[in-house]
């Protein structure tokens, strides 16, 4: 017995196991093509084509629908694995003269006394972005869009590069460290919020998510009501929006005054 | 006839020792996010242990058991020595480098991103190429499981190749189709990403090319289960096999339909076109036919044996069965699990009811109710079985062993059935804390404590079986004599050549891959703009 008895229709076994699996395969080819989709009287298909077209997910754009006109900036900020490795020196030397423009705020050694965030340490991914979208108009701010709005791509790398090459203010604020609110660890599951915790440090971070300790509780507490009001809008996905808008009065008091009283040097230490 | 004793131990124990360690994160994890746990405050935590939980459970474990329980059958069933040894020594060490390369990068909290891999999300690129190197020498077991069947057809030209080797080649030719998938989602997309040559990934794509893998690895991981059913079961407890060919035919039905069936489990999922959903499901209800026969077959088989021992009646014979034997407990326990998995596998494969449960912790009691319960409680068996035609040495306490075999499956109830229900009321899978002090979910909170409380149920009985085990390492000596099969009722002289040859259920089964699966993956493929930007695990 070899192969060339088995693959014949002679082969009673050939014929009925070939038989069954190709009489399955068109019934159910038949249903799920044809009869399904015209067994759906809410979609209308112009013919049997259409509607084997429509079942066997065919990209296809309707005619009738455009997208929605985009009134305001968005960021549009890429990112990839390359953007910002491996700073040179001299990279960073850039960074640190152009900062100097930047000291009246954020402080001469990246530390703020003005209620502005503490740059020192920080991300380069989150300064990057943020520096880009102050730029393009995705965010705005009366104060910071002018300084942005001349920066070369160039400017703006080495700038995150510098102030991610400082080291993190160590235990700079001195009010008593809080214990961790359930908003910060827990978040809230059945209001779709996340913990804090989970991108922005204390449990995890995430990339383009700044860590937030030893930040200017002032500070936080604008941006978070920003977000809720839809004021500021360089959230991707609006997931921080979304964030915001769910959280009460009292969580965002709550976050703020939590992360403002951890000291810096807690920060998860990364590459 | 069993020459390679040490290759056949060597699998054995690595995979009971990993899935001693896989077993204690599991029991863990349960207890973490349960009611009665204090919650870590690390989510990153819960998601290692779960990620190397599933890699050494899905990937790791199962594979070795039937490697190593595949390599015993060769050697018995065909009653010559196994052509290959190196290679299947080469074999075993690629999956140890293979197991280790994986779980370094996972406990550094690298590579977290559960044993499915789930892109856009990717892990350190070690991780996956440690999966690669545990597939690829499971490969090399499939290689030799053919070239051993050749050599011995070639000593045995026409004569009925045994059940149980029949059944295990048809087994490695399901595993090494159904591991082309995953492969060529780590290859193709996720390694070069992973790797730092690309920096987007198309998610749908990978999605699908997994669901390839993903839902035949599970009739693989069945396949020592079921011929221990068919070949150890009735000769342990003294029947024998209704029907051999109702056997081949089972084995053949799992080879052409377990494949062409794995979009049920991206029913949710917006890039799969509706038809091929359908077809995949109407696929995926063919596959209890070949269940339903081994059913039938086995307890027929089981009947004989009790008729054999003087049972009368219409149920009468069940109370004359061998109660007291591990095998029989172990058969009755895993039918009962299979029972009920079966029927929830029956919801889940039907378009409009998995709405109701995708994605909920419905789906995680089904997969462990079926692998955890009735495939794994005949791993247990078999080991049981074997264990002095390997170690030379009798396992004494038969009464551990029943107590270690109870403790499982009720363990398991315990573990899965509040499991079950708590994905009916809503409970999301995949999730490292819940707050049940929330009114919305505090009434699950009882259903998971109990569940956690199974988990440790299952931790005690997974540690007793361990040590039977060791303990059987030094026992008394005993012959145990030749390893046998069980005989089939009328054990057959000649076989047709379709029952006793893969090449065309293998072939329908590439066939059928092909029409399910090709259309999906080539639009896929060439659709522009349908990538995303990955999601570094650990990366800033």
């Amino acid at each position: 017995m070899s192969a060339r008895d088995l693959f014949t229709f002679r082969n009673s076994h050939f014929r009925i196991g070939v038989g069954i699996t190709a009489a399955i395969l068109i019934v159910t080819a038949i249903t799920g093509f044809i009869v399904l989709p015209f067994a759906q009287h809410w979609v209308q298909f112009a013919n049997v084509w259409d509607a084997i077209c429509s079942a066997a997910g065919v990209p296809q754009r309707a005619a009738n629908v455009t997208a929605p006109e985009q009134t305001k900036r968005l960021s549009e900020v890429v990112l990839t694995s390359h953007t910002l490795s491996r700073p040179s020196q001299e990279a960073i030397g850039r960074g640190a003269t152009l900062a100097q423009r930047c000291a009246i705020c954020h402080g001469p050694t990246g530390i703020s006394r003005a209620d502005s965030p503490n740059l020192a340490g920080q991300y380069a991914a989150v300064i990057y972005k943020e520096l880009h979208d102050f730029r393009s108009g995705a965010r705005t701010n009366a104060v910071m869009s002018p300084f942005a709005v001349n920066l070369t791509d160039q400017e703006i790398a080495d700038l995150s590069n510098y102030y991610a090459y400082l080291p993190r203010p160590a235990a700079y604020h001195p009010t008593p460290q809080l214990p961790k609110p359930s908003i910060v660890i827990y978040g809230a599951p059945m209001r779709g919020i996340a913990p804090c915790g989970s991108c922005h440090g204390s449990l995890d971070n995430k990339t383009g998510s700044p860590w937030l300790e030893g930040q200017s509780e002032a500070y936080m507490k604008v941006q978070l009501h920003a977000f809720a009001s839809g004021e500021r809008r360089n959230d991707i996905s609006q997931q921080m929006r979304n964030i915001a808008r769910a959280m009460t009065p009292q969580e965002i008091e709550a976050a703020a005054a939590y992360y403002a009283s951890q000291p810096p040097d807690v920060v998860k230490a990364v590459d | 006839m069993l020459a390679n004793r040490k290759l056949i131990l060597a699998h054995f124990w690595l995979a009971f020792g990993v899935f001693g360690i896989a077993l204690t994160l599991g029991a863990w994890q349960m207890f973490i996010r349960s009611p009665i746990g204090t919650w870590l405050s690390n989510p990153e935590l819960y998601y290692r242990s779960l990620t190397a939980h599933g890699t050494v459970m899905g990937y790791v474990f199962p594979t070795l058991v039937a490697m190593g329980f595949g390599y015993a059958i060769s050697e018995s069933a065909l009653e010559q020595r196994l052509v290959g040894v190196r290679w299947a020594w080469t074999g075993f060490w690629l999956i140890v480098a293979g197991a280790i390369m994986a779980m370094v990068p996972v406990v550094l909290g690298r590579a977290s991103v559960l044993y499915t891999f789930y892109p856009p999300l990717i892990g350190n690129v070690f991780y996956y190429l440690g999966v690669v190197l545990v597939v690829v020498g499971s490969w090399i077991w499939v290689a030799l499981m053919a070239i051993n069947l050749r050599v011995w057809r070639r000593a045995h030209p026409g004569a009925p190749v045994p059940l149980a080797m029949f059944a295990n080649v048809a087994g490695s030719y399901l595993w090494a189709w159904t591991a082309v998938g995953a492969a060529l989602e780590l290859l193709l997309q996720i390694i070069p990403v992973a790797a730092g040559l690309k920096a987007t990934i198309d998610a749908g794509l990978a999605r699908v090319f997994f669901s390839w893998t993903l839902h035949a690895i599970v009739y693989f991981w069945l396949m020592p289960t079921y011929i221990a059913y068919y070949t150890i079961v009735p000769r342990a407890i003294g029947g024998r096999v209704y029907s051999d060919s109702m056997a081949r035919i089972s084995f053949i039905l799992f080879l052409v339909v377990a494949m062409p069936i794995g979009m049920h489990h991206t029913f949710a999922d917006p890039q799969v076109g509706a038809g091929f959903k359908f077809i995949h499901s109407a696929f995926t209800a063919l596959v209890a036919l070949p269940t339903l026969l081994t059913v039938f077959t086995i307890c027929a088989s089981v009947e004989i044996a009790a008729r054999l021992r003087g049972g009368r009646g219409m149920f009468g014979w069940i109370r004359a069965l061998p109660w007291d034997n591990p095998m029989m407990l172990a058969l009755a326990f895993s039918f009962v699990m299979l029972g009920f998995g079966g029927a929830g596998g029956l919801i889940n494969m039907s378009y409009q009811l998995d709405a109701s449960i995708h994605n909920t912790q419905w789906i995680t009691g089904h997969f462990h109710l079926i692998f955890g319960g009735a495939i794994v409680i005949m791993y247990f068996a078999i080991a049981y079985d074997l264990w002095p035609h390997l170690t030379g040495r009798e396992l004494i306490d038969l009464r551990l062993i029943r107590t270690q075999l109870w403790l499982w499956f009720v363990g398991m109830i315990i573990t899965t059935f509040p499991w079950h229900w708590v994905g009916i009321l809503g409970m999301p899978r995949r999730m490292a804390y819940f707050d049940f002090g929330d009114p919305a979910i505090a009434p699950q909170a009882l259903s998971v404590t109990f569940s956690a409380i199974g988990g440790f149920i299952l931790l005690a009985s997974g540690i007793m079986f361990i040590v039977i085990l060791a303990r059987g390492m030094r026992a008394p000596q005993v012959d145990a004599g030749p390893y046998r099969f069980a005989l089939a009722v009328h054990q057959p002289a000649t076989v047709p050549v379709a029952l006793n040859t893969h090449a065309l259920w293998v072939a329908l089964m590439i066939v059928l891959t092909l029409t399910n699966y090709g259309y999906p993956i080539v639009t896929l493929a060439l659709t522009e703009g349908t990538s995303v930007p990955a999601v570094y695990v650990g990366a800033q």
